[in-house]
Order: C-alpha cells, then structure tokens, then sequence
C-alpha cells in the first residue's frame, strides 16, 4: 500500500480514539466511583472532587472479600491447569494419531460450547450435596475445566497443526534423546498454544458467575463474581456502591494487565479457532 | 528421516499402504497402538465432558418426572410430565422467554453491525494496531457481573453520570423498555469485542487483491463491501451469529445484577435458576433446565438447517 495520506491518518486515528473511548470510559468510571468518598458517590459527577482509599480499606476488612479473593484465584489456576493438561493429550491425539472417532470429539466439544449451563446447575447442586463437593473449590474447578475443554481443545488442535513435529525426529537422527528432543524442540513450539488457551480458560473461570453462585454458600469456596453481589452495607438503607466499586476495580486488575501482557496471544487464540475451525 | 519433514502434520506417520488397502480387519499392529494411544490420550477430556454434561442432563430429566421440592423432601414421587404442563402452562414461562428472545434478538444483531466496524478498524488501521486490540480485549476481558454493577452505577439516577450526560432524570430499571435498553447496552459493550474478533479472522479470508482490482475497476466502498467482502465473509459470519445467539440465549449474569428480573426483565436462565436454589424445587426446576436444553438445541437446529451449507464450507476448509 501506499504512504498514507494525512487524510488516512486523521480518519483512522480518530477510529482509534473512538475504540479507546468505548473500551476503557466504564473502566475509567468504575476506577473514580471506588475513590469517591461516601459524601460524593450521589453527586452524579465521572470523577471524584477528592479522591480516597477508603473504600478499598473497607473491602480488605470485609468479612467475605480477602476469601473470595483467594477462591478466586486458586479456583481458576487450578481449572486452568487442569483443562489445558487435559486439552493437550486430547489435542495432539487428534493431530497427530489416526484413530475413529477423533471427528465425534471434535463435534461433540463444539456441542458442549454451545450447551446451556443453566441446564444442569440442578442435577449438579443435588450431586455435589451427596458427593460433598457442593461449597468446596473441586466443585466449581469441574465444571470450569468442563466448560473450558472445548475451548482449549479446539485452540490448541489449530496451534499444534502448525507444528512442523518432524522437526523431533530430525532433532534425533542428531543424537539428541527422546526427552531431549521433546524439551529442546517440540515443548518450545507446542508452548505458545498452551499458554493462549490457559489465558482463555483463566479469563473464563475468573468471570463465571452461575456456578459460583449456586454450588457455594459460604466463604469456603465463594469466588469474587458471587460475592461482590453479597456484599451488604453498613444498614439496609445504604447501598454499597463504593465497596462494589472498589472490589470491582480489584479484580480487574489482572485482567487489564494479562490483557495488555498478552494482546497478541489472546487475539489469536480467539480468531485461531474461527479460520482454523 | 528427511523425506516425512514435508509430509503435512494431520497425516499419520509413515501411512502403511498395505494396511490400508487390507481394511478394517487387517489392521496392522502399529495402526491398532496408535488407535489405542489416540483413545487413551482423549479418554480423560472425554470422561470429564460426558461426566459434567451429558450425564447431568440425563440425571436433570429424571428429575423433571418427579415431583420433587427439596422443602417437603417426603412429598417425592413420579409424576411424568406433569411438571413441564405446569412450566408450559404458565404465562411467566413464556413471559420470560419472549423476554429472552428480545434480548438476544436485539443484542446480537447491534453486535453484528457495530462488531463488524471494530473488526474492519482492526483490520485495516495502518498504526496503533496493537492498541487498538488491547483496548478491545479490556471488555471481553472483564467480569460480566462487574461491568453490569459498572453500567447499573453509570445510569443510576442517584449515583450515575449518563442521566447528566442526556440532561434527564429518568429512573431507567422502573420501566420494561429503559431496563431492557440497559441490559441490552451493557450486554453489547461487553460482547462486541468477542464478535469483533471472530470476524476479524473472516476478514483474513478476503484477498486483498480482488478488494484492491474492484476499487480500480472504480466500486465504491459500499459496493466492495456488497458484492465482495460480505458475500466471502458469510460463514465466519454465520459462526459469529451462531455463537453469539446461543451465548445471548443463556443470559443469566447482566439481567441478575441489574435488575434481578424486576420490570417484567426476567430471562429463562433467571426463572430456571430462581426455581432450582432459590425456591429449591428440583423436580419443577429441571423441568425449565430441560425446556432451556430444547430451546438451545431448536436455535442450533434452525441455524444449521437454514445455513448448513455455508458452515460445512467453513468447517470443509480444514478438516
């Protein structure tokens, strides 16, 4: 393409703001409304007169929030390990060994991508009372692992077509060993598929929200979706909209950040499996 | 060693000829390990998946041919179908599923048509690109319960700025259409990048070089869109509409946070999971968890039979 014009450059860069605007003005709103201190949250203004912590001092004192917190994170890093180790044998099964069946799995993960989870939260929570998994963190991992499976399975199947494996045998004709091989040259090239998918099943565990809040009932294993919409305040009549904020701005944290770590990794995991498919 | 390099990887390794031509029967021993090693190797994904969904949808049925409230735990018997004539024959039931389809219906097509500009802005930005899809990740990224507590806050009159934005005092969750208007935005803002994204990877599909032939042949912008990127754009298209349709269907998270189904808002997954724990009925909840399970599979059913065709050129395009 040709150099672009000054007219170009004034489109598009104004194309950009506008997306810049549209992701990150609610950001930016929720941000100022947890810094507002109580005298202000009502004034209707997008940023506080007089910034404070208040409110984030107020949440780390909440009896649920640290717990749900810590759920939370413990929940989604061990669903993602889980989903993405079981992904990975099912994945490189599918790419590179004939057998029957690989296409019914393949159907069948989509099929579970598309499977309402409204649908089962009733058998689940009478099956989690009589196995004790109901409000404990196994509870929420298996059907985070499940419901991320067919997701991973299909991005890391698109990853690991990619993989010129060959390249292992190649590695071993040279005198490298098996292990070798597979830790010099396939782990290094199978890595990135697994780091996108663990990222998307992350990001999924971390957002849900239905199974947190019918298979847990106390701070054992409430995760932070459920618990921000628990969270009291001081009287019936004062609604906690600094603490929500603040809990809120919390956890969106480490989303911004893996976001803005792992822009290029997210984006082709995304559309890998849409042209891939 | 050196020849397979340039053997395509989906290929098993070294295909025995021989093998194949004896057939099923005469499988050879590496083909039988390998079949092996490939079951064994999908046997746990496969467990988990057929554990945590087939099976309790199964287990939900039965319970929906039951009489069965987990606050009269004695009072525990089959009823057959009664309990879907009770759900069918309910206003609120199809109350709440008309509402479920206007939000669906009107939050997928406003994703389609502002997903699309996104996805165009990203695929043919000349700078800032990876801005661009840093800022767009920051929604799909976060929490759906916290960015409806973010749009609530933003339009509620005591606390929000939107009202002084507009120069109204509307109280937006007294009214049917305003609440609607407010899930439906925040379901939109959170979910275009999403749509956005699975049709930047259908924009890939359109060569650059036939856009670029029809602007000399002097098509106006319109027209190229028309007549050439939309119609090679359809099945990713399609996959987008699909799978965001599905996804809007189940909405459960916005509708709970924003209004909790007052203002005559309440979708099926609310009623469905409001009969389940909150009111604990097991035998008349699953009844609604089995019609939802229907409803998926109907949308899935229509969508494959109405554009089947174009899905299976998507999905023929690489085995």
């Amino acid at each position: 393409m040709s150099e672009p014009t000054t007219r170009d450059r004034v489109f598009w860069g104004a194309g950009i703001v506008v997306v810049i605007a549209y992701a990150l003005i609610p950001v930016a709103w929720i941000v100022s409304l947890s810094l507002k201190p109580a005298s202000e949250i009502t004034n209707g203004k997008f940023f506080p007169k007089n910034p404070t912590f208040d409110n984030f001092s107020a949440i780390k004192d909440d009896p649920q929030f640290p717990s749900a917190l810590r759920n939370s994170l413990i929940i989604a890093l061990i669903s993602t390990v889980l989903a993405v180790a079981l992904a990975t044998l099912a994945a490189y099964a599918i790419v590179r060994l004939d057998f029957p069946g690989k296409t019914l799995i393949m159907s069948g993960a989509l099929a579970i991508a598309m499977f309402p989870p409204v649908a089962i939260i009733g058998p689940l929570f009478n099956m989690w009372r009589s196995l004790h998994l109901f409000d404990t963190w196994f509870g929420l991992i298996i059907p985070y692992m499940t419901f991320t499976l067919p997701m991973a399975i299909w991005t890391l199947s698109a990853f690991f077509r990619e993989i010129p494996w060959d390249l292992d045998k190649a590695a071993r004709v040279d005198g490298a060993t098996p292990f070798q091989a597979f830790r010099k040259v396939i782990a290094p090239l199978a890595a990135p598929g697994m780091f996108t998918s663990a990222i998307l099943v992350f990001i999924f565990a971390w957002n849900d929200f239905l199974f947190a809040t019918a298979l847990t009932s106390t701070n054992k294993a409430r995760t932070v979706p459920a618990a921000i919409t628990f969270f009291t305040g001081a009287s019936q009549f004062d609604f906690p909209y600094g603490q929500i904020a603040a809990a809120s701005v919390v956890v969106t944290i480490p989303i911004i950040v893996m976001v803005l770590i792992f822009q290029r990794r997210i984006v082709a995991g995304l559309t890998s499996g849409a042209v891939k498919g | 060693m050196t020849a397979t390099t340039a053997a395509p990887a989906k290929q098993p390794p070294e295909p025995d000829p021989e093998a194949k031509a004896m057939g099923k029967k005469g499988l050879s021993a590496r083909a039988r390990s390998e079949r092996k090693l490939g079951w064994m190797l999908c046997a746990p994904a496969v467990f988990v998946m057929l554990l945590v969904t087939a099976y309790p949808i199964g287990y939900a049925f039965w319970l929906s041919l039951q009489r069965y409230d987990l606050r009269f735990p004695d009072d525990h018997k089959f009823v057959g179908f009664k309990n879907y004539g009770a759900v069918l024959g309910n206003s609120l039931w199809w109350q709440d599923l008309t509402n479920t389809l206007v939000i669906t219906f009107f939050s997928v097509i406003v994703e389609l048509v502002l997903g699309f500009a996104l996805a165009f802005v990203m695929h043919r930005v000349i700078f800032g690109r990876s801005i661009v899809r840093s800022s767009i990740l920051v929604p799909y990224g976060i929490i759906t319960v916290v960015a409806a507590f973010t749009w609530r806050f933003a339009f509620d009159p005591t606390t929000g700025f939107v009202n002084g934005l507009l120069g109204t005092d509307r109280s937006w969750f007294t009214e049917q259409w305003s609440s609607y208007f407010v899930i439906i935005f925040t379901e939109v803002w959170k979910t275009t990048p999403f749509m956005s994204l699975l049709l930047l990877a259908g924009f890939t599909l359109v060569p650059q070089d036939v856009v670029d032939a029809a602007r000399v042949d002097g098509a106006t912008t319109p027209q190229r869109l028309r007549t050439i990127i939309i119609p090679l754009m359809k099945p990713a298209i399609l996959v987008a509409v699909l799978f965001r349709t599905l996804d809007a269907f189940r909405i459960f998270d916005t509708v709970y946070v924003q209004t909790r189904g007052a203002q005559n808002t309440e979708t099926v997954s609310i009623i469905g999971y409001q009969t389940l724990i909150s009111r604990l009925n097991l035998g008349l909840g699953s009844a609604v968890s089995v019609l939802i399970f229907g409803c998926v599979l109907i949308i899935a059913f229509l969508f494959v039979k109405g554009f089947g065709t174009s899905l299976a050129q998507q999905r023929g395009e690489t085995p």
